[in-house]
């Protein structure tokens, strides 16, 4: 497969000359990124790169220094707070966490965007958190409380709620960290179904390769605050770019450092 | 050289983070009323914040009228005054004990668990997933908090002071046996209701409001891991204290001293 040029004519999110930095430490140095409509972009990289920094500088959490950061034609950086929150409306984002709020059971946690931002009436309410929680396989663990709920249920609930409004746009924030084999498998599914079924746009920040691999349309390989390597998977694996190759294959040695910088071990033990 | 940098850090630190907490006070409260939806969470709040903390309040309260008691008694007795506790007893608790030990003990139970509440919902991504979930979490868990505490604290300031009077009268009247009569008629002759209960009211209003800002803010600004959560919440008990009892002698100051 290769890049499809109609994805790219009106891109969902783009990313234009993005410069951000924290102090005095640079994160992203003039980066340039597109989201195609209703595909999956993923995200990859080495840890420590700034990877969920960028899907909050997307969601108008964070500043970028310079540059315009467009979601559906709206530029975030330039929107004023009520309208950011209009855009917000929109997107949702899985967090790393699940961030469950701990004082509401399942349901109520489900149920808590559209009683925030809808006047449906209970009834219909319910009715759509029970598809919702269908759809990930927790119908019947609505009255429990996050704290009893495992590390894998907990991401899976906290899908069901990113869901619930029917977003357009959806970013999840490494959604494979810590899950056994078996509800990894579900989540990946998850993930593909709902973005055929409800023609979502999905960012995956992730650095499981055969995972993203599996599921996404379109993949970006981030590594010292740019982009290193971009294109389908097909593409990926026949780069010649030695970075990219490195970090497909988890290679230790090569361009980009295993290492975080530092002097050389025989200088640092002879010290002591 | 180096400690005159130290302070001109500090000075600047201390100065960023009160306008910090007064961007974040602004936030929470200058919004357009709903009260469709922020009764219920203002309700919750009372209940968490005010009703939970009662024990600790009426049991403090109690004793600490039973001590006043016993001590002035010692006192009073020598000159023939005990007939005086009543009024001893009422004024202490009225102008000074009601709302300063209420402040203190407030911020012991209530203003430690809502920086450590507030600053674990921080940290678990919490706050953040209001935030793209397009909720204001300064409206939704900051206000909702902040009115809470103000409301409560002088109520429960004046039942610290009520039952405090209980407890006087406990062991003035009952066990040492003061006269019953001059013990309630001395008290309700000497204490003004503007002079005294009004300013004891007033006080503990100013209190609540610095309590509880100091402690939501110190949750809300706290370095979201496990050190940073014990450490805010250590500063929440040590500055409101401190905020505190350097407030009522200012307070003090503007409506006893002459």
């Amino acid at each position: 497969m290769n890049i499809n040029k109609t994805d790219f004519e009106s891109p969902h999110v783009e990313l234009k000359n993005v410069t951000f930095s924290r102090g005095e430490r640079v994160i992203y140095d003039d980066i340039s990124m597109v989201f195609p409509k209703g595909k999956i972009t993923a995200i990859m990289g080495p840890s420590g790169i700034g990877k969920t920094t960028l899907l909050r500088l997307i969601g108008g959490q964070l500043y970028p220094d310079s540059g315009d950061i467009i979601v559906s034609g709206q530029n975030i950086p330039k929107l004023s707070r009520k309208e950011l929150y209009a855009v917000r409306e929109k997107m949702s984002m899985l967090f790393q966490s699940g961030a469950l709020f701990t004082e509401m059971n399942v349901f109520d946690n489900v149920a808590f965007p559209i009683r925030e931002h809808t006047k449906l009436p209970e009834d219909i309410i319910r009715t759509m958190v029970l598809m919702k929680l269908e759809a990930v396989g927790l119908r019947g663990a609505y009255q429990l409380m996050p704290n009893e709920l495992s590390g894998g249920m907990a991401r899976r609930a906290a899908l069901a709620r990113s869901i619930a409004l029917d977003p357009e746009l959806i970013m999840y924030d490494e959604p494979f960290v810590g899950q056994d084999p078996i509800s990894m498998g579900v989540l990946v599914r998850l993930i593909r179904n709902l973005n055929t079924s409800l023609n979502l746009t999905s960012i995956v920040v992730s650095h499981d390769v055969k995972e993203v691999m599996g599921i996404a349309d379109y993949i970006y390989i981030i590594a010292d605050k740019r982009v290193i390597g971009y294109g389908t998977k097909e593409q990926l694996l026949e780069s010649d770019s030695p970075l990219v190759q490195q970090f497909l294959k988890g290679l230790a040695d090569g361009p980009v450092p295993f290492h975080y910088p530092a002097p050389s071990i025989s200088q640092d033990l002879m010290q002591g | 050289m180096d400690w005159i940098q130290n302070l001109g850090k500090n000075t600047i630190e201390r100065f960023s983070a009160i306008g910090r907490a007064s961007f974040m006070l602004f936030g929470a409260i200058v919004a357009k009323p709903n009260f469709v939806k922020g009764f219920p969470l203002f309700t919750k709040q009372v209940y968490v914040i005010g009703v939970l903390s009662l024990v600790i309040i009426l049991v403090s309260g109690l004793f600490i009228g039973m001590v006043l008691a016993l001590q002035g008694y010692t006192v009073l007795v020598d000159y023939g005054a005990e007939d005086s506790l009543g009024q001893m007893v009422s004024l202490s608790l009225l102008r000074e004990l009601g709302p300063v030990v209420t402040a203190l003990l407030f911020a012991g139970r209530a203003g430690s668990a809502l920086t450590a509440e507030i600053g674990l919902m921080k940290a678990t991504e919490q706050l953040t997933s209001l935030e793209m979930m397009a909720v204001d979490p300064l409206r939704r868990v900051i206000a909702p908090r902040f009115w809470a505490g103000v409301f409560s604290m002088p109520i429960l300031a004046m039942l610290f002071s009520s039952v405090g009077l209980l407890g006087g009268h406990l062991v003035g009247v009952e066990w040492l046996g003061v006269d019953q009569g001059s013990f309630w008629s001395i008290m309700q002759a000497s204490v003004e209701f503007e002079g005294d209960i009004l300013n004891g009211i007033i006080k503990s209003i100013v209190f609540a409001i610095v309590v509880t800002w100091i402690a939501i803010f110190r949750g809300y600004d706290a370095i979201p891991t496990s050190e940073g959560i014990s450490q805010a919440t250590t500063q929440t008990v040590v500055q409101s204290s401190l905020a505190v009892l350097g407030l009522d002698f200012v307070l003090t100051a503007l409506m006893f001293g002459s």
